[in-house]
């Protein structure tokens, strides 16, 4: 942030969670934002249209949670990732269009088309993976927590999961662990309401996932997670207190996914009233709103962050579709290091 | 004249106890690389459950020999995550059979990160789990699982017999970029054997030919390598000359070794203590069946296993479940005779 120009106290009638945002880091919010929903409809209209096989779990309306938790993070801080990822990856700097070529299994994908979308990893840009085991990359980060301390790196990581995850003994095990040896971690759950098609009211005896971090002595934080500046100032005091040594948090972002859990949802479970309720509270058009209503960016500043945006995953696709294919004489490659 | 002689090679000769020199390679590894750790269930002041880490805590301190929560799910984990970001742990599971608390972590990410990621990880970290019957410890504290993960591309699984092995091979695992199971058996601990001074490696990967024999091949890892030895000198009393191959690693696994043997004895035993159906045996018999070798067979092959049961607490019922000397013995003479 440049605090010689662009300063909060510049924005005083703004409540304090967006005036710590400045424009040009704004810019970079709104564009990321666009670019994971984007990147998203992108992959299901690809899905339709036979281009792609697999699943997918796409995080259409969860794009404030992934952005905002991340906004506090360095290059060299590391991200771990779930199932439905995506939008973490873009949130942590990923290329597109490297994670299009992924998607469709080409040999420039990110992962060379040996992951597909559960598997998106960025190794040298800080994303250890998204992972297709619900809570897998929880006792991961307590180990990623360990490395940091032991090497003495001033870096934090932050790992992702869902409400279903925090129902899974990893999640457990790994907050405590994380707890009694005051790592570096921010627990990011993006609670959407739904493990699969089992609401969370059922699956959980408490009401919050947050509740649980009573439990392991660390702070438990509930944040609206369709509100982008209030997850950025949760997560900014987080880090904060990972990187002086106070241990990890628990943040719940309350959010919801738009889309099905995956590609073969029919949407038993829950109301067309229900989701058209969270559509009203997307958080990109509730972020833009706000934005105008301040004066900070006019409806057509934002149009061209939001076209500039879809030009880059227009590209991003047709990287990928004119990317080649992985060789079968190459098949059994990087089973083991050397 | 020759009794001096002898008297001082012995005393030049060093010898340890297994546990010991899993113990020394631990330290050595730690001295010399700063990312070495050790971790697990009561490691530190306790010194292990087997007293395999003993004092090193004290030497090393408690960030370097961590204790940590009965939590194997998560400490397995912990090692995937402190692998990828440049340490190398070495992480001790009580009783391999807690191992099945760990299976997602071991099988699911750590086996699969390099792979999934396009070859972009390393995953360099080491699984240290005493297993095995005979300790009187009953179902849960004595199986030998090592075949399950055999099965797992990614995984390299070792199981060193002789002190020499434990150490040079624990030595070569820390240093390997991969994730390597090392199953280490509980009765082995206390056995002694020469142990260099120093740093040396064992390669994993490599059989070792235990006795030269021109009459049939035993082949066994751990434990069972150690009594088909036994085994082979009481048969040279009876006339018949078994060769012994100690597997010590079963993934990758020395066919090599193994064929060339079979070629010259022409008869094949295969022992192990793990459950005898869909096991190591079957592995390597079905290896032989596939290859040329199969036209040097003068006998069916002979897996000597498990049996199918759950350890058993009582001592007798015990021995009787996992291949003893005297039931090699036995399978060895029928296999000399020609009988299936």
């Amino acid at each position: 942030m440049k605090a010689d120009t662009d300063t909060t106290a510049q924005r005083p009638n703004q409540r304090p969670e967006l005036a710590a945002i400045d424009d040009e880091t704004m810019r970079g919010v709104l564009r990321k934002m666009h670019l994971i929903r984007k990147f998203e409809e992108a992959a299901e209209a690809s899905y339709m249209r036979g281009l792609i096989h697999g699943t997918m779990h796409l995080s259409i309306g969860q794009e404030a949670s992934a952005v905002g938790s991340t906004l506090p993070l360095k290059a060299e801080d590391y991200i771990l990732s779930t199932h439905r990822g995506h939008g973490h990856c873009i949130a942590k700097g990923a290329d597109p269009a490297r994670m299009f070529a992924e998607f469709f299994g080409k040999e420039n994908g990110y992962c060379k088309g040996r992951g597909g979308s559960m598997h998106i990893a960025d190794v040298e840009g800080g994303n250890l993976g998204a992972n297709g085991i619900v809570g897998g990359g929880l006792p991961i980060a307590v180990g990623v927590g360990m490395s940091i301390k032991a090497q003495k790196l001033d870096r934090v990581a932050v790992v992702f999961f869902g409400d279903g995850a925090s129902n899974e003994g990893a999640f457990h095990e790994a907050l405590n662990m994380a707890s009694i040896w005051k790592l570096p971690i921010l627990f990011v759950c993006e609670n959407n309401k739904y493990g699969m098609s089992m609401d969370v009211s059922r699956a959980m005896a408490v009401p919050n996932v947050a509740d649980r971090a009573v439990a392991y002595a660390m702070p438990g934080i509930i944040v609206d997670g369709n509100d982008l500046p209030a997850v950025a100032a949760v997560a900014r005091e987080a880090a904060e207190r990972a990187r002086s040594g106070g241990g990890p948090t628990l943040i719940e972002c309350k959010t919801y996914r738009l889309r099905g859990h995956s590609k073969s949802d029919r949407n038993l479970y829950r109301t067309k009233e229900e989701i058209e309720e969270w559509r009203n509270r997307c958080p990109i058009r509730r972020l833009e709103a706000e934005l105008v209503a301040h004066g900070r960016f006019t409806p057509e500043e934002l149009m061209t962050i939001e076209e500039a945006a879809q030009a880059e995953i227009d590209a991003a696709l047709e990287f990928a579709k004119a990317s080649p294919d992985p060789d079968p004489k190459d098949l059994t490659r990087d089973v083991y290091a050397d | 004249m020759s009794t001096l002689t002898e008297a001082a090679v012995e005393s030049a000769v060093r010898e340890l106890t297994y546990a010991e020199a899993i113990r020394e390679a631990l330290a050595i590894a730690m001295e010399a690389d700063e990312r070495v750790f050790l971790f697990g269930e009561d490691v530190g002041v306790y010194g292990g459950a087997f007293g395999v880490s003993g004092d090193l805590v004290h030497r090393f301190g408690p960030d370097r020999v961590i204790d940590t929560p009965i939590s194997e799910l998560g400490i397995a984990g912990a090692a995937v995550g402190a692998a990828i970001t440049g340490m190398r742990p070495v992480l001790e599971i009580q009783f391999s059979d807690f191992v099945t608390l760990a299976m997602e972590q071991i099988v699911n990410q750590a086996a699969k990160i390099r792979f999934m990621f396009g070859g972009k990880a390393k995953v360099p970290m080491v699984v240290r789990l005493p297993g095995g019957s005979g300790t009187g410890a009953a179902a849960q504290h004595s199986q030998s699982l090592e075949a399950w993960f055999a099965h797992v591309p990614g995984l390299k699984v070792i199981q060193p017999s002789t002190p020499h092995d434990a150490k040079g091979m624990l030595l070569a695992a820390i240093d390997d970029p991969n994730p390597v199971l090392i199953f280490e058996h509980k009765l082995l601990y206390k056995t002694k054997g020469h142990v260099p001074e120093g740093d040396y490696r064992v390669p994993i990967g490599k059989a070792a030919v235990r006795r030269e024999g021109r009459d049939l091949t035993i082949v066994g890892s751990s434990i069972m390598a150690v009594r088909a030895v036994a085994a082979a000198e009481k048969l040279a009393q009876e006339g018949i000359d078994a060769e012994v191959i100690d597997l010590r690693s079963l993934r990758p696994i020395d066919f090599d070794t193994i064929a060339a043997s079979v070629r010259k004895t022409h008869r094949l035993l295969v022992v192990y203590e793990g459950v005898k159906t869909m096991g190591i045996g079957a592995e390597i018999s079905a290896m032989i069946a596939e290859s040329d070798v199969f036209d040097f067979l003068d006998a069916p092959i002979i897996r000597l296993g498990g049996a199918e049961v759950p350890l058993p607490y009582n001592p007798v019922l015990e021995k009787a479940a996992v291949p003893q000397e005297e039931n090699i013995l036995e399978a060895a003479r029928r296999l000399a005779r020609g009988e299936a």
